[in-house]
């Protein structure tokens, strides 16, 4: 049959695309499988639990903390007009750009106990010793849990606005109607419509939050990240380290679960009339002002403050931070961000155009599959990331050993790993950009096409492609930034003299000389400006 | 059709310059610490030297390359690392003659696997405002509650701790350290976090009066402008002096079992041997060299002499999965 | 040579077999009609005339071609059909004329400009060449629509309710407008509705579709007039069922008097309904000396031109128009007459 055949030729790509992405994780997974529990028995007597606790407690006060943040936020720019939002508007997701290591070193800087605000405070009510008074210890647990949301709310933020931005805004004055003040049409209308967006904002921060290694490791929270890394590197067990990511991967399911579930009870929308500009609540006075308190406090606390230490530091460390290999960092850096950003845009194009057009029964598989990746923090995804390459790669030296070749370190010698790494962890994010985009695109656009001679694969260059390109765009920055910023499969993984800025930053980080690294950090920052202002400009559009 | 293939591959990956003389590093000693003595190896060699460091991961990546392994050598910052590599046997015997001659036998291993370059002390930094200097200090006092909340340590499970608890292990027994541990918990003054320098700094800061740390940490800090606060405010103290001597760790090198340049290694390892780099560890870095007769650096000698416990790392090493079992089993990080 | 032959076609799609052994004709410019309720299968018929699905049995011959079997099967680009859609499906990120072109695959830039320019005046839209769909009104987007669809000169054209998205107040101009193009271009069309006012404005012959089957073919006259089953009956137009027994081939016996039919029919057995449509029934009143059974108005409604009467005839609701010049009140008692027509007899 002619079309069945055509069709197998996308089928196979999208299942060898699934297949291998999710390669890693069933590596990983057998490996946990294997005997010799002894060392996970012991954890599991005394500090498995303790760690298990950490991390549920770190995961569910990033969410509250983020809610409390990102949803008044999300609220006040989509439907109110106050003085500064239209600013306010862009200026919140800023956040984004910053790793948590960075934001976390620079606030420990500035509150321990000789740092200028406990020197500020002892000063002026004239304490000498610890003793005199009591002030927070930022480099706790519920510190990490601060600076984390800090630098996670503008996910939530960003969908929490998006949503309430396509949910009409009539229903918001249909409640004023019947008597709801703001606050109480905020509770049982906003909120409970935009149920599924919120909850999938948290499933991303969730994971986000668990992957978070250099944070944690920092402020010597104990998680499981961290145990998988003491595990793997101290007890010298792949197979507990291996049984560890297992017990990670059974809450993130479990919390994964939370989340479909949660969203199987909501119909789904269409797109109604968006926000008229004229209809929003006009805020005036105390109401404003507070308003517009609130945006700054978040902003100062999550951004202004980290950068202009950031920048005080690479002022006054210039000369001994500015290094001539800035520029083979940033190279570095760059080029591999740019290689897994075009190549998962392209492989998710694929897959999700195949499951647009499968006939089969299960085309959502593939797609699923290779989004696996995304739950595994870096420190796993490196273990995982090796298992299998390394097979392939002996595989393959094996059977060229009858002709005297090899291709020794070929595969992970080089920076291809890295680049299959960030490939398998960030290839969900593309999907999903990807995914909603193309779902944006009526089916009858296919038919029509069909109808009128053209194939699958010139359907998919000639109507969906220029269709897709803001979607194509939007992930493409947004695997970009996460590129720039990840840190510890980098360092795992990398070749000989490879060093990128992320690296370089967290050399000096771990060793409490972020000043020295400050212009590296400064220019991850940066770089990651430049997709948060596309992602926020196309967001608007669409609104 | 295959060396269209290797040349694809080829275009994507970035492999180092086959250079003619070339010697790959696997470092856990950072980069700064090393590079001095690198750079010199390589203006008398002309052997280039490539470095990859990671803090920690080294030995797994490469038993996982086995024996397409680039690495030609490991430096690593602590002994039970040495011995992790020997067990597994990632290592090749390392015979020279120079070597032999430059390294006293206590620090080379008897089957040849591996040899300590530098020597350093876990040293217990105490304030000098508010204890002044104990030199009659012991590793045992610091479980004794009159010290209650008054210690800083890293991470129980740093090398460098575990090393001292093993060696605790070693002439205690496992009974008597856990004890000892639970006592030294009960006094930290805070969770155990950052690094060793970050202990002396929350001594300065008032924040406790004993810091464990290793010894060449006070000379960097006294070089840092900022940090050289942290280090006038304390003492430093070499325990056990009165018993067994002070606790001594190492680190040390191996030739992979895989080496693609195990000469040029040979020859990078009798380098660090030598004078001139031991020179370098001593007065650079402020550590102990191995080698006799070499000069310590004039910050380093005013510390004095000191008696060493001379249990063979060996035996030491062995208790090294025990204590970390410890540790968990109190505790001690959470 | 018939345009469409779809023979023994049936399809199933997890465990619903959604065509049960469906046969359609098409003949040489004609438009057929596919008109049934929601979830009766049309768009799934259509999509498989267009070979946009596999259908597991049966064969589908286009313009006498085979295009599908169970051993055969001509993809969509290949089978040179004409689409239309409910929402129009203009690619949005073309001109209007770009979307025209879209499928003049083996010409030159003269020729499709040319063709496109021929077809933009065949849907008066000349001058809007350059514009984008979303600048267009519904109407306008559906004539582009057309014009697309049978710029490439396709040998059948399938129209999936492309009426639904109009404005009703130029929703019939529209199909009107839309009928005489596709004559003009002598093209044959199957077009799926559930409007039965759409399919009688737009259609030469009425295939009503029950339950994956065509239920009954022909002119809406014929349908409308003689239904062979009770459920193509219903859908065409309300009505209410008597228990009647055949007097004679043309004489019925029911519980409100004789009814004659206009026509004879032979009859298997003697018992079965009628089917009466509310045209086809007599109000008259009690006492103007006619006998009869009697019912009760339950209410009126005005509808601009006269009263309709709601009454139970046979314990079955239904609304009735007066005669000209007749008036009766809520809860009058009155006769009902039913006229002599060519009747639908249902045997039991």
């Amino acid at each position: 049959m002619n079309s069945q055949f055509k069709l197998s030729k996308w089928q196979l790509f999208a299942w060898a695309t699934g297949l291998i992405l999710s390669a890693p994780l069933f590596f990983l997974l057998l490996e946990s499988l294997q005997g010799d529990s002894e060392v996970f028995s012991h954890l599991w007597d005394t500090v498995l639990w303790d760690y298990i606790l950490n991390t549920v407690l770190l995961v569910v006060g990033v969410s509250v903390l983020s809610c409390v943040i990102a949803l008044p936020l999300g609220w006040l720019t989509a439907y109110c007009h106050f003085p500064g939002k239209k600013q306010f508007e862009w200026a919140l997701m800023l956040p984004l750009a910053m790793p948590t290591y960075i934001i976390a070193y620079v606030y420990t800087d500035l509150l321990d106990y000789a740092g200028p605000v406990q020197i500020a405070l002892r000063e002026w009510f004239g304490w000498q010793s610890p003793n005199d008074y009591w002030f927070f210890d930022i480099r706790t647990l519920p510190g990490a849990i601060v600076m984390i949301a800090l630098v996670l709310y503008p996910y939530l933020f960003l969908i929490f606005k998006t949503a309430l931005r396509e949910q009409s805004f009539k229903l918001v004055q249909a409640s004023q109607l019947m008597g709801l003040s703001p606050w109480q049409s905020f509770f049982r209308v906003s909120l409970v419509l935009s149920r599924g967006a919120i909850v999938a904002a948290l499933a991303l921060i969730s994971m986000e939050t668990m992957a978070d290694f250099a944070t944690v490791s920092y402020f010597a929270v104990s998680t499981l990240t961290t145990a998988v890394y003491d595990t793997w590197f101290g007890y010298y067990s792949l197979t507990a380290a291996a049984k560890i990511s297992g017990v990670m991967l059974l809450l993130l399911f479990l919390a994964l679960m939370a989340e479909r579930f949660s969203r199987r009870k909501q119909a789904v929308f269409e797109r109604q009339s968006g926000v008229n500009s004229e209809s929003l609540y006009i805020l005036k006075g105390k109401s404003a002002w507070l308003a517009t308190l609130f945006c700054s406090a978040i902003l100062i606390l999550a951004f202004i403050i980290p950068i202009t230490v950031l920048l005080s530091y690479a002022i006054t460390y210039f000369d001994k931070a500015w290094n001539a290999a800035f520029f083979s960092y940033a190279w570095q850096s760059l080029k591999v961000a740019a290689i897994v950003s075009v190549a998962t845009i392209v492989l998710s194009i694929f897959v999700v155009f195949y499951q647009r057009v499968a006939k089969q029964t299960y085309p959502l598989i593939p797609g699923r599959l290779a989004s696996t990746g995304y739950a595994l923090p870096g420190t796993v995804l490196a273990i995982a990331v090796l298992l299998p390459l390394t097979l392939v790669e002996n595989s393959i030296n094996t059977a060229l050993e009858p002709y005297n070749l090899d291709i020794g370190l070929l595969l992970t010698g080089s920076i291809l790993t890295i680049i299959l790494a960030y490939v398998v962890r960030f290839y969900a994010i593309a999907h999903g950009a990807i995914e909603s985009s193309f779902v944006r695109i009526s089916p009858s656009l296919d038919m029509a096409s069909q109808s009128m001679g053209k194939s699958l694969g010139q359907t998919l260059r000639l109507v969906h492609l220029p269709l897709l390109r803001r979607g194509l765009l939007t992930a493409a920055l947004l695997v970009f930034i996460e590129c720039m910023k990840e840190l510890p499969a980098a360092l795992l993984l990398r070749p000989f003299n490879f060093e990128s800025l992320a690296t370089h930053v967290f050399q000096y980080v771990s060793d409490e000389q972020l000043e020295l690294a400050s212009i590296s950090a400064l220019f991850i920052v940066i770089v990651g400006f430049i997709p948060l202002y596309f992602i926020n400009r196309s967001m608007e559009q669409r609104s | 059709m295959k060396k269209a293939l290797a040349l694809c591959l080829g275009l994507v990956t970035s492999m180092p310059a086959l250079a003619s003389d070339v010697v790959n590093i696997y470092s856990f000693r950072q980069p700064f610490l090393i590079q001095p003595i690198l750079d010199d190896f390589t203006k008398q060699t002309g052997i280039k030297t490539n470095v990859v460091f990671a803090k920690k991961g080294l030995i797994e990546r490469v038993k996982r390359e086995g024996k397409h392994s680039k690495a030609d050598l490991v430096l690593t910052s602590n002994f039970s690392a040495l011995i992790q590599l020997e067990d597994l046997k990632l290592t090749q015997t390392i015979k020279s003659d120079r070597i032999n001659t430059n390294v006293p036998a206590a620090f080379r291993d008897g089957d040849g696997q591996w040899v300590a370059l530098t020597k350093r002390v876990r040293n217990v930094y105490s304030s000098k405002e508010r204890l002044g200097a104990l030199p009659e200090l012991t590793y045992e006092d610091l479980a004794d509650p009159k010290y209650q909340g008054q210690i800083c340590t890293r991470s129980g499970k740093h090398p460098y701790n575990l090393g001292l608890v093993a060696s605790m292990i070693a002439h205690h027994g496992e009974e008597n350290t856990k004890s000892w541990l639970e006592g030294v918990k009960a006094n930290l003054a805070r969770k155990p976090q950052g690094n060793d320098r970050a202990q002396v700094k929350a001594v300065k800061e008032g924040l406790c009066n004993l810091a464990l740390g290793n010894s060449y940490y006070l000379g960097k800090m006294l070089e840092d402008d900022v940090q050289k606060a942290w280090a006038e405010s304390v003492s430093i103290n070499f325990p056990n002096q009165t018993n067994r001597g002070s606790h001594i760790n190492v680190s040390g090198a191996v030739i992979t079992k895989y080496a693609k340049n195990p000469k040029n290694a040979l020859k990078l390892i009798e380098y660090m041997t030598d004078n001139k780099a031991q020179n370098v560890y001593a007065s650079v870095n402020m550590e102990y060299p191995v080698k006799l007769g070499v000069e310590l650096s004039s910050l380093v000698a005013s510390w004095g002499s000191f008696k060493e416990d001379s249990l063979p790392l060996d035996e030491i090493s062995k208790y090294r999965p025990l204590a970390l079992k410890l540790i968990d089993e109190v505790k001690f990080d959470l | 040579m018939s345009s469409l032959i779809l023979q023994g076609v049936s399809y199933h799609y997890s465990a619903t077999q959604v065509l049960h052994n469906l046969d359609l004709t098409v003949g040489k410019d004609e438009i057929v009609c596919l008109l049934g309720a929601s979830g009766c299968g049309k768009t799934t018929t259509l999509k498989a005339i267009a070979g946009l699905i596999e259908t597991n049995q049966g064969s589908i011959f286009i313009d006498g071609k085979l295009v599908s079997d169970e051993q055969s099967f001509v993809s969509p680009e290949h089978r040179n059909i004409g689409m239309m859609f409910q929402d129009y499906a203009l690619f949005p990120h073309l001109t209007v004329a770009d979307n025209i072109a879209f499928g003049l695959n083996k010409t030159n830039k003269e020729q499709k400009r040319a063709r496109v320019d021929e077809m933009l005046k065949l849907v008066h839209l000349t001058g809007c060449a350059k514009r984008f769909p979303h600048q267009l009104s519904g109407g306008q987007q559906q004539r582009v629509a057309i014009a697309r669809a049978l710029a490439y000169k396709p040998s059948l054209l399938l129209l999936d309710e492309p009426f639904s998205n109009i404005d009703t107040q130029v929703r019939f101009e529209l199909i009107a407008d839309i009928r005489r193009i596709i004559k003009t271009q002598q093209v044959s069309a199957v077009f799926v509705t559930h409007s039965k006012e759409e399919a009688f404005a737009f259609s030469d012959t009425l295939a009503i579709m029950h339950r994956g089957k065509i239920a009954q073919q022909g002119s809406p006259e014929a349908l409308f007039a003689m239904p062979k089953s009770k459920e193509v009956a219903e859908f065409l137009g309300q009505g209410i069922y008597l228990d009647a027994q055949a007097l004679t081939a043309t004489e019925y016996n029911t519980a409100f008097g004789v009814v004659k039919s206009q026509v004879a029919h032979t009859h298997k057995t003697k018992n079965g309904q009628l089917y009466i449509r509310p045209h086809q029934i007599e109000l008259a009143c009690k006492n103007c000396d006619e006998n009869g059974q009697a019912i009760t108005i339950l209410s009126r409604r005005f509808i601009g031109s006269a009263y309709v009467y709601s009454v139970v005839i046979a314990e079955q609701e239904i609304e009735v128009a007066a005669q000209y010049g007749q008036s009766f009140e809520k809860n009058e008692q009155v006769i009902i007459k039913i006229k002599p027509h060519t009747v639908n007899f249902f045997e039991s």
